[in-house]
């Protein structure tokens, strides 16, 4: 529902990194990292991004999105596992109260410059 | 064609603001919670029985956040507490600025507890962090048991559930065991606490919230 302000954010910090560039660099792309707890929908980042980025400077720069999935590590066992939402137990030796170690990245990884 | 390895947050700005009210709150040692909920779980009622409860000399402020209205800070200042309503003209949550904003006038010395009452929204609250020490999610039993499982960011990231209205679970159909075992497999070994307007658990979270206080004003309690 707030995928909106999250495009806004990211154009913001694209726009202060364009300032650091020599003067008519291009972006061509844009690389987004969203954990599965990001509580994001990737679909309708993509929308936000397309209607956004539609009669600006950006409007060439595309969208790369990385989808980090949950990954859980086991205190007792000290196994790394994927996570299905609510599959947080060991799947190892049947420990309940694993910890999360990865899934909600919200971060822009990177941007490609055309100079 | 070269890449330029950014490597930050989207929301980087926000998380400034944020790291700023958490030296603040830190400096002065205010315990600071966020209560996220879907709308009609029973944030406010949940607030006004609790502040029935505690001593008028206590050091309490309270934020509360809607899309419109001053409806919420009406009912929740009939019980003598600082409140102050956030309107945010639409925005679906509660972002750093806006506390910041609304903190300006309130001198950081005069209170050891700031409640954030967020907009009712189980999703984008989520994301903005606000320099609490922790969220915490309501869940009330008029709402499905698999709410944990459909909307999981906001559970792995509370660091307390309140299972509310469970005066009503005679009349409902709803399996509370099931809705605390899912909450406890999306984050696991969640806190949970059962409460009512009738008065179930309340001694229980003003004792969670005391000792929460006691923990910052001691140093225990230091959020990163």
């Amino acid at each position: 529902m707030h995928e909106l302000s999250i495009v806004a954010s990211v154009l913001d910090q694209l726009e202060e990194i364009r300032k650091q560039q020599p003067a008519g660099a291009r972006f061509t792309k844009v690389g987004l990292r969203v954990g599965e707890l990001a509580g994001l929908d990737v679909d309708c980042l993509r929308f936000g991004y397309e209607c956004s980025v539609k009669d600006t400077p950006w409007e060439t720069m595309a969208l790369e999105i990385e989808e980090v999935p949950r990954r859980q590590r086991c205190p007792k066992c000290a196994n790394e596992f994927r996570a299905a939402n609510w599959a947080t137990q060991c799947p190892q030796c049947g420990e309940t109260e694993t910890e999360l170690i990865a899934g909600e990245e919200l971060q822009i990884a990177f941007v490609e410059v055309d100079e | 064609m070269s890449q330029i390895v950014v490597e930050k947050k989207v929301l980087n700005e926000n998380q400034k603001l944020a790291e700023e009210l958490r030296a603040k709150f830190r400096e002065h040692k205010i315990l600071v919670v966020n209560i996220i909920s879907s709308p009609g779980s029973g944030k406010t009622t949940l607030l006004e029985r609790t502040l029935e409860r505690l001593d008028k000399g206590r050091r309490v402020r309270l934020l509360t956040g809607d899309l419109q209205t001053e409806n919420d800070a009406k009912r929740l200042a009939q019980w003598g507490f600082p409140v102050k309503q956030i309107i945010t003209g639409g925005t679906c949550h509660l972002d750093a600025k806006m506390i910041t904003k609304h903190l300006e006038d309130w001198p950081l010395d005069t209170f050891d507890m700031l409640i954030i009452e967020n907009v009712g929204n189980l999703v984008c609250p989520t994301s903005y962090d606000l320099g609490e020490h922790f969220k915490i999610v309501m869940l009330s039993v008029t709402e499905g048991e698999d709410k944990p499982l459909k909307y999981p960011s906001i559970f792995v990231r509370s660091e307390l559930m309140l299972l509310s209205k469970v005066d009503l679970l005679p009349y409902l159909s709803f399996d509370a065991e099931l809705a605390k075992k899912n909450a406890r497999s999306v984050h696991p070994g969640m806190e949970i606490i059962e409460t009512s307007s009738k008065g179930n658990g309340l001694d229980t979270w003003i004792a969670w919230l005391d000792a929460k206080i006691k923990a910052v004003k001691s140093g225990e309690l230091v959020s990163a």
